[in-house]
């Protein structure tokens, strides 16, 4: 029923364990496992429509339809509420509580296992940490106390964010971004339709910063949810922070 | 000289004549009074004759130009808008409208037919005065001082003198006369036949859409067609004060 | 009357180098202006070109078109309650914005964003002058209006409803109270031509108006040429309007309450409100957007809600008002 719980249902469940995925998991632009997702019934979340596939169990977000929750709960259906995970560690904490509830422990320790180890092999190269904001639309950033956060911080960047004082989320409002001179600027990757919200990360400023710098348009599935795709974003910003470092002796 | 010729002129509405084989020509120094019941057409062939409503048959004054037909004949409507608060002097100054060009602004002659009429209207005191504090009647007389700074040959008038006081009614009318003297010709309607009668050089009698009579007052008066056209039975009597005209009673 | 347009036009000139100053990153006046003229490289020539110069310059046209078309409707209808905002036509050209924005119109031809709001705002003025008739009663010009924006409100945020983007939805507000926020130059290029052209359009309209003062016999008596005027006020007011509307959101107000503190000065000449209300419009929207930048800087003020809250208890006040004088 959420995002980020089907992905990890979908990495840990044995065959024919998981009845349905919510309709968020087949999007492409948010979900890092939309092809395997195609492979199960999708729900939006109602209640009613759950009820009726009549699964043991229910796995969801903490932050998910808590109506729906409270619903389901009076139903008789039971319901495992999953913590969003904000850090590296909290992330195999929740691989491991995954295994947990479908009993599938193994895979889920050995999941942890490959997780770790790509995790150190990152944090084994250090420098420089050159300076990166995190740009989304209507100017908000994002701090290091967030997921998106830990990924800078891990790939050997600094996250101007905490320069402001945010830890959490925030608006950074574009004049201060442009006066930060940031050594690059990560922003997301368009939605689908046009929205105005958007158009900050098209601001002339922001062309100009990114002219002056290698920049980053990130693909929001690998960043949104703390599963071991995160790895990838990671990856794509060493790529990133090796780039800033050779172009700037 | 005309200075306003209609020629089978007429008016349809929504398919029903409003007027029909209207023929009239007003030349200089006529001060002709217009007068019918009500429904008649009296407003309807005054807006027809100047083409603010289309109209069939021919007339002179529809015939030109926008701008050539605000200098040729000055229209005072009978409802007395005043829309927004300005004062006596901007207000009659408008009436100089059709004389400026484009992006002209108002040059010294314009500015002396303003105070003529000022002056003719006897409005002096209140040049700076807001025009919509005024009373009823002083408004009227502000916007027939706005239609005489037009200083065309001829000038239509709408009722003028309706909810005006005697005093005030009287002396619009004598001051139509004396531009009339001037040689301007003006065409008014009116419904106090009394007063139709008394300063008025012409009538013409409108009824049901045609020209019942026209002519001097004293021929056009009949009992006859006071009788037809009016339904009530009138007094008329040429003294040496001048023509009175007094209704009595409704006839039939 | 000098005065009047010296003291306009210096106001205006204070107000747009406070735009310029005021904003989140703190540099000093005298840097700020230094990096906006000389030539210059790094973060603050950028800041003030890119960011502060089109916001203050949107500002100044969008509240001179404003200010420009409630007088030219006001004049042109003799009421003073004709605000394109309250009228529905800022509403209409929203949706027209909005259409073109999220059926990819908007990207794929050339100035088809304001065209669209454009197209949008002459539907909405058209509809207005129907329905209200050519000299409407109050009642029937806000009940009109009142119809005109909550139908195009309501398809406004069907539009943002049904768009795919996540975002789309949250961006009624910005449709419905306008924003100056974050525009750039490329905004500014998008709505000049046809708040240029509209301006110029209504700005013909001056001697008419006047003569309008006696109602529209009187006025079409004098050689006022009534048909072409309508067209003339329904092409300018959509124009600007929908100029103004496609890059920065409906604001209202400004032209409610602008032409209504200016007129006593003018001597109540409906033309030469025009250009008074112009500077007026741009000085209210100036003051309005330092105001949304000083008062809450990290929250995105929407403008419209200043010049609500200035312009709504006018707006009473007014109508209070014209019950009082039984218009």
């Amino acid at each position: 029923m959420n995002l980020c719980t089907d992905q990890l249902a979908m990495l840990v469940a044995g065959a024919g364990q998981l009845v349905s995925v919510s309709h968020v998991a087949r999007d492409p632009l948010s979900s890092a496992m939309a092809k395997e997702a195609a492979a199960y019934p999708v729900n939006h979340g109602l209640a009613e429509e759950i009820y009726l596939m009549q699964p043991d169990l229910v796995i969801t977000g903490s932050f998910t339809a808590r109506a729906t929750v409270d619903m389901l709960t009076r139903l008789g259906i039971e319901v495992v509420m999953f913590e969003p995970a904000a850090t590296m560690a909290q992330i195999t904490d929740r691989i491991e509580q995954m295994g947990a509830v479908l009993g599938q422990q193994k895979r889920a320790a050995a999941l942890i296992t490959e997780f770790d180890t790509q995790l150190a092999a990152f944090q084994a190269e250090q420098g420089a940490r050159p300076r990166a904001a995190l740009y989304y639309a209507n100017g908000y950033t994002l701090g290091d106390k967030t997921l998106a956060g830990q990924i800078l911080t891990t790939a050997g960047l600094a996250n101007i964010a905490a320069e402001y004082g945010f830890s959490g989320g925030g608006v950074i409002p574009l004049e201060v971004l442009a006066m930060a001179q940031p050594d690059t600027v990560i922003t997301g990757r368009p939605y689908p339709g046009a929205s105005r919200s958007e158009e900050i990360v098209r601001h002339p400023v922001i062309d100009t910063l990114r002219r002056a710098h290698p920049d980053a348009s990130i693909s929001n599935s690998d960043w949104v949810c703390g599963t071991p795709f995160v790895l990838r974003a990671i990856d794509d910003m060493v790529a990133l922070r090796r780039e800033i470092q050779k172009a700037t002796p | 000289m005309s200075l306003l010729d209609l020629r089978d002129f007429g008016v349809t509405r929504r398919g029903r004549d409003i007027l029909r084989n209207i023929n009239l020509r007003v030349g200089a120094g006529e001060l002709v009074g217009i007068v019918g019941p009500n429904g008649a057409g009296k407003t309807t062939l005054m807006r027809g004759a100047l083409g603010l409503i289309d109209a069939v048959g021919h007339s002179s004054l529809g015939a030109l130009s926008p701008h050539a037909r605000g200098r040729a004949v000055a229209w005072l409507p009978q409802s007395r808008e005043i829309a927004w608060p300005v004062d006596v002097q901007t207000l009659v100054a408008l009436g100089r409208t059709p004389h400026l060009g484009a992006g002209q602004g108002m040059r010294v002659a314009d500015h002396a037919a303003v105070d003529r009429a000022v002056a003719r209207m006897d409005l002096g005191a209140f040049r700076n005065r807001t025009t919509t504090q005024l009373s009823g009647g002083e408004q009227a007389r502000v916007l027939i001082a706005r239609a005489l700074a037009q200083e065309t040959p001829l000038l239509m008038a709408d009722e003028p003198i309706a909810g005006l006081d005697p005093a005030h009614q009287i002396a619009t009318m004598q001051t139509f006369a004396a531009l009339v003297r001037e040689g301007r010709s003006i065409l008014v309607s009116l419904h106090d036949l009394g007063l139709a009668a008394r300063h008025c050089t012409r009538l013409i009698v409108i009824d049901r859409g045609g020209i019942a009579a026209d002519g001097a007052p004293t021929a056009v008066l009949t009992p006859d067609l006071v009788r037809d056209t009016f339904g009530i039975r009138a007094f008329l009597k040429d003294t040496p004060e001048g023509l009175i005209f007094q209704p009595l009673e409704v006839v039939g | 009357m000098t005065r009047l347009a010296f003291g306009l036009s210096g106001l205006v000139a204070v107000l747009f180098i406070a735009a310029l100053v005021v904003g989140p990153a703190e540099i000093g006046v005298v840097h700020s202006i230094q990096a906006l003229v000389l030539d210059g490289e790094g973060p603050v020539p950028l800041v003030m070109r890119e960011i502060r110069l089109p916001r203050a310059v949107l500002a100044l046209m969008i509240g001179g078109s404003l200010g420009l078309a409630g007088a030219a409707m006001q004049g042109y209808l003799r009421n003073p309650l004709a605000d394109p905002g309250l009228i529905g036509v800022s509403g209409s050209a929203a949706l027209g914005a909005v259409l073109a924005i999220h059926t990819g119109l908007a990207a794929s031809v050339a100035l088809g964003l304001p065209l669209a709001a454009l197209a949008g705002a002459l539907i909405g003025v058209g509809l207005v002058m129907v329905l209200a008739g050519p000299s409407g009663s109050s009642l029937t010009l806000i009940l009109a209006g009142i119809a005109i924006s909550a139908l195009t409100g309501a398809f406004t945020a069907l539009v943002l409803n049904l768009s795919p983007n996540p975002y789309a939805a949250n961006e009624i507000v910005f449709w419905m109270m306008g924003s100056l926020a974050d525009r750039s130059m490329v905004h500014v290029w998008i709505a000049l031509p046809l708040i240029a052209v509209g301006a110029v359009l209504l700005a013909t309209l001056s001697r008419g108006l006047d003569a309008l003062t006696l109602g529209e016999d009187a006025a079409e008596a004098m050689g006022i040429g009534l048909r072409q005027m309508r067209l003339t006020l329904i092409f300018g007011t959509a124009a600007v309007v929908g100029g103004s509307t496609a890059v920065a959101g409906a604001i209202g107000f400004v032209g409610l309450v602008v032409p209504h503190l200016l007129r006593p000065f003018v001597g109540a000449r409906p033309g030469r409100l025009l250009w008074a209300s112009a500077l007026g419009g741009a000085a209210m929207l100036l003051a309005a957007d330092v105001a949304v930048r000083m008062i809450l800087p990290a929250r995105d003020l929407k403008l419209g809600v200043v010049t609500a809250l200035v312009g709504a208890p006018l707006f009473l006040h007014l109508i209070y008002r014209i019950r009082r004088e039984g218009i």
